[in-house]
């Protein structure tokens, strides 16, 4: 057992007879009798380092960890550089608290400031915050932003997230902002629909670029729309997909959100992820959330400091535009490391590897009989099939032979199978996997 | 410093992946981004050392003393690090088969074990990722909770005028209305004026005990009784938990619902800002509204059980910060019982020891034993040289040691908030004692050199106010570079 206390009992005794106590629990006077705890704690005692070490080991070794994923649904398998892990453990960056003292914090700041700026590069907004805790805060961040007096409608596409949707409902409840489901043709969000539902009153809509399903939105249409209206387009969109597909603006959207953990964040069991915000110069001051901006020290050099605080909670208080405090810094700073070592060309590589392993593990599957694509559009690494007879048996099959097949889906959905390939699939694990459920479907 | 974009050069950075080994498939056109996209092109040895040279313009807990109060920054044992780190946690999928998951669904149930037993709740949710967060799932809690009784008047959160800016923020967030209560002198809650404000539309309060000057009220079963009898529910901040752990608990205090933050108390590091975690506790007539469904064991096998349909529903995708949690675990299965009272209890000891050795130089407006943490005022330096708690602070830099919190509580004027921890050695706190004396004489004789302070470090002191007057929030490519 250790307890990191470097004072010896000595020392401390010492330390007391200064203060002018006999005992540690006369510090503790204060605390009524009704209050203070005589008995001690019921928890196991302290064990050594080695101990520890090995109760963890054996935890984590209950877990069953699979060499060949084919699961996204919201959580994504792709290839972390090594750089990424390496930078990210320097102890500097992980023990700092948030950077408060600008002078001697410059590295996070600077850190995020690229961060930002590689986020707006990637949606092609003008501003970026310094993250939230996920994707689904995120949304949910962006919905309450979107907010005004008179406007208090959100949209939400139902081929969003369906996590992300229950989120933005909790975090709408009770609150003077009402969230309409749009409903979904096709596996896509029926904009002839969406659009009935826009009325006066409505704040903002909210699509996911590519959708739940995996299928990619008619986002010109929705960005029109949006327009036409005058309601605040929302776009929760997967930032690896950006290296190659349309950005959030080309679409007209006003803030784009997501969740950043394909941007080298390992899965662990989901979490710690990033959420990102971008939004367009025009709503800058309503972002949430840490911001960080640049400027001159009184020696005339480069500076960077967390700015624009007067939205926050510490200044506000109950008129903050979010309550945000702790953020998600070392993740983002992830992203960013992730991103440079990848660059430009990485990064469009890891999106075509992603999309075409997809429509080659699409187009085997669907060489099977009973296995049909369910929704007829374009997608980018994810899309839904049908399966002949039992999806649990099919998937446990696989499970066996240690690949983690598609995403069962439920509810209206049940049946289906939501699929996910990435670069990390070669095509020898995808033509296993097909030959695994051969023999299956042939049983 | 140069950014990563200005060290790039066209044509520069590495292979990482391997060539398409399936047929290439291409979005219709309609889909494809247009605008160019700019990413520093770098190669490796590049990103190394530009990261390197932020790292060493970092200071992290490593680099010295770091009492930063309400944020207890003690030292993050290297061993969290590494069992967060194990494959058989950061390789698990979130949505992978119940039986494949046993180890984690045990390392969220032990904990939530562990945190019960430590806070007295009967309840653990680790969904909310930072302490704002599970502030604002609380408030949701007690929000249902009155819904639920359809006693739907009750529309307002009581927050001290001493409380962290996230308390009134989160319950505005949540859909109440803040009433503000005056601190008394001693900077404890006012009864008189708490009582004068519960009524029949009083949905809960907000307290942290130890309260933020670093003081244990001995009034706290009196307060949460009014605010039970009002009908009201109370909400604990566990900012400050560091000073009572197997001490006393919230829940024996009267609270019915808490946060913790584990990148606090538990010596998860702060990441520079999170990841933390946030999760909640509550007590049983809380439980069936909370986030996350209950982790239940079965035939030996452990699973979630059906979420009740009185949840607030989630506030976050998955289970929240996981690997956080393990850290967390880790921590408390080293220090066990015993050890987590005993890191408290030099927490107390390190801030008394610290406080006392100071009180005779500097104005500390409340008598008695602090907690973990003690709050000095610079109103008389301020008034009389003119130095404030700004350049008081500023000044600690040169000193390679990090300041205090500023300005906060916002009840004491120029307060710096002083939280040791108990990781710090006697002869830390003596050093700091001497350079805060040595600060101290310095403003008296020479008050222009502290508001030129800090003079050692890497940058002076920044012009925030043209930074939020004319913002520059992210880099511009020019033609130039990339």
């Amino acid at each position: 057992m250790g307890t990191y206390v470097p004072n010896t009992k000595q020392e401390q005794q010492e330390m007391l007879q200064t203060i002018g106590v006999k005992s540690m629990k006369e510090l503790f006077r204060a605390i009524p009798e009704e209050v203070y705890l005589e008995r001690p704690l019921k928890l196991l005692q302290g064990l050594p380092e080695l101990s520890v070490r090995k109760r963890l080991s054996e935890l984590a070794g209950k877990n069953q960890v699979f060499h060949n994923i084919f699961r996204g649904a919201g959580a994504y398998n792709h290839y972390i550089p090594s750089i990424v892990k390496q930078i990210t453990s320097k102890e500097e960056f992980v023990t700092a608290y948030t950077p408060y003292q600008a002078e001697i914090s410059q590295g996070i700041l600077q850190s995020i400031f690229e961060y930002q700026t590689m986020i707006c590069e990637l949606t092609g907004m003008d501003v970026s915050n310094a993250s939230v805790y996920d994707g689904a805060t995120a949304a949910a961040e962006a919905v309450i932003m979107c907010k005004e007096r008179k406007k208090y409608k959100a949209i939400i596409s139902e081929t969003v997230h369906p996590q992300i949707i229950e989120t933005i409902k909790t975090y709408c409840s009770g609150t003077d902002t009402e969230v309409i489901i749009a409903p979904a043709k096709d596996g896509v969000t029926d904009l002839d629909i969406l659009e009935q539902l826009i009325d006066a009153e409505t704040a903002c809509i909210l699509l996911q670029q590519p959708n739940y399903y995996g299928q990619l939105e008619d986002g010109d249409s929705a960005g029109r729309l949006a327009a036409e209206h005058d309601v605040r387009f929302i776009l929760s969109c997967n930032p690896i997909s950006l290296g190659l597909l349309k950005t959030p603006v080309e679409y007209g959207a006003d803030i784009a959100v997501g969740e950043g953990q394909p941007l080298g964040i390992p899965l662990s069991f989901g979490g710690p992820y990033l959420g990102f915000m971008a939004t367009t110069e025009k709503y800058m001051r309503r972002l949430p959330g840490r911001i960080v901006g640049e400027t001159l020290d009184n020696r005339g050099q480069r500076a960077f400091v967390l700015t624009l605080q007067a939205r926050e909670q510490h200044i506000r208080r109950e008129k903050a535009s979010s309550n945000i405090c702790s953020n998600q810094a070392l993740c983002a700073m992830t992203a960013a490391v992730y991103l440079d070592a990848m660059g430009r060309k990485g990064l469009a590589q890891a999106a075509e590897l992603s999309m075409s392993k997809a429509h080659y593990l699409a187009d085997k599957l669907c060489e099977l009989e009973g296995f049909e694509l369910v929704y007829p559009g374009e997608f980018f690494n994810e899309f839904v099939t049908t399966c002949p007879g039992s999806v649990d048996k099919l998937l446990s099959a696989l499970e066996q032979r240690g690949i983690l097949g598609g995403y069962p889906l439920s509810g209206k959905e049940e049946g289906h199978i939501l699929w996910c390939a990435t670069e990390m699939n070669t095509k020898e694990e995808i033509d296993t996997l097909i030959n695994v459920i051969k023999e299956v479907a042939g049983k | 410093m140069k950014l990563i974009f200005e060290k790039s050069t066209i044509g520069r950075g590495s292979e990482l992946l391997p060539e398409c080994d399936v047929p290439v498939t291409q979005a219709n056109s309609k889909f494809l981004r247009r605008k160019d996209l700019k990413l520093p092109e770098v190669s490796e040895t590049e990103i190394s050392r530009h990261y390197t040279e932020l790292m060493k313009r970092t200071f992290g807990i490593n680099d010295g003393f770091y009492p930063l109060g309400s944020c207890t920054m003690k030292y993050n044992p290297k061993i969290n690090e590494e069992t967060a780190k194990l494959f058989g946690f950061t390789e698990i999928h979130p949505l992978q088969p119940i039986f494949t998951v046993q180890g984690c669904l045990e390392v969220m149930k032990l904990t939530q074990e562990c945190l019960c037993e430590i806070t007295g709740m009967d309840a653990m949710d680790f969904q909310p990722a930072a302490g704002a967060h599970g502030e604002f799932t609380g408030l949701k809690l007690i929000w249902a909770y009155h819904q639920d009784r359809k006693d739907t008047k009750r529309n307002k959160i009581i927050v001290p005028d001493s409380a962290h800016g996230t308390n009134p923020a989160s319950a505005a967030m949540a859909g109440f209305s803040v009433i503000n209560i005056p601190s008394t002198q001693e900077g404890y809650v006012d009864t008189e004026e708490l009582r004068k404000v519960v009524g029949d539309d009083t949905a809960g309060f907000m307290l942290t005990n130890p309260n933020t000057i670093g003081m244990f009220d001995e009034n706290i079963l009196e307060i949460t009784k009014i605010i039970h009898d009002a009908g009201g529910l109370n909400y604990y901040d566990g900012a400050n938990l560091n000073a009572i752990m197997g001490i006393a608990r919230p829940g024996d205090m009267g609270f019915d619902v808490v946060h913790l933050n584990l990148h606090k108390t538990f010596s998860t590091p702060h990441g520079g800002g999170g990841p933390g975690s946030g999760p909640i506790g509550c007590k049983e007539l809380l439980m069936k509204y909370l986030p996350s469904p209950r982790i239940v064991e079965k035939n030996g096998i452990l699973e979630f059980a059906a979420k009740p349909e009185e949840s607030i529903g989630r506030v976050k995708a998955f289970y929240g910060n996981f690997l956080v949690v393990v850290k967390a675990l880790t921590y408390i299965l080293t220090l066990g019982g015993e050890g987590l009272k005993e890191a408290s209890e030099n927490a107390v000891l390190n801030a008394n020891y610290m406080m006392h050795s100071l009180k005779d130089t500097f104005d500390i407006p409340f008598s008695g034993h602090c907690m973990h943490e003690f709050v000095i005022s610079l109103e008389e330096l301020k008034k009389e040289k003119g130095v404030s708690a700004l350049d008081f602070a500023k000044t600690l830099l040169d000193y390679g040691m990090h300041p205090p919190t500023m300005y906060f509580p916002l009840i004491v004027h120029e307060a710096l908030m002083v939280e040791p921890t108990e990781t710090e050695a006697k002869e830390t706190l003596d050093e700091a004692v001497k350079v805060y004396k040595q600060i101290w004489t310095q403003a008296s004789t020479e008050p222009e050199a502290l508001h030129l302070s800090p003079t050692k470090t890497v940058i002076g002191r920044p012009d925030e106010v043209a930074a939020a007057r004319t913002p520059i929030l992210r880099f511009h490519f020019s033609q130039t570079t990339n």
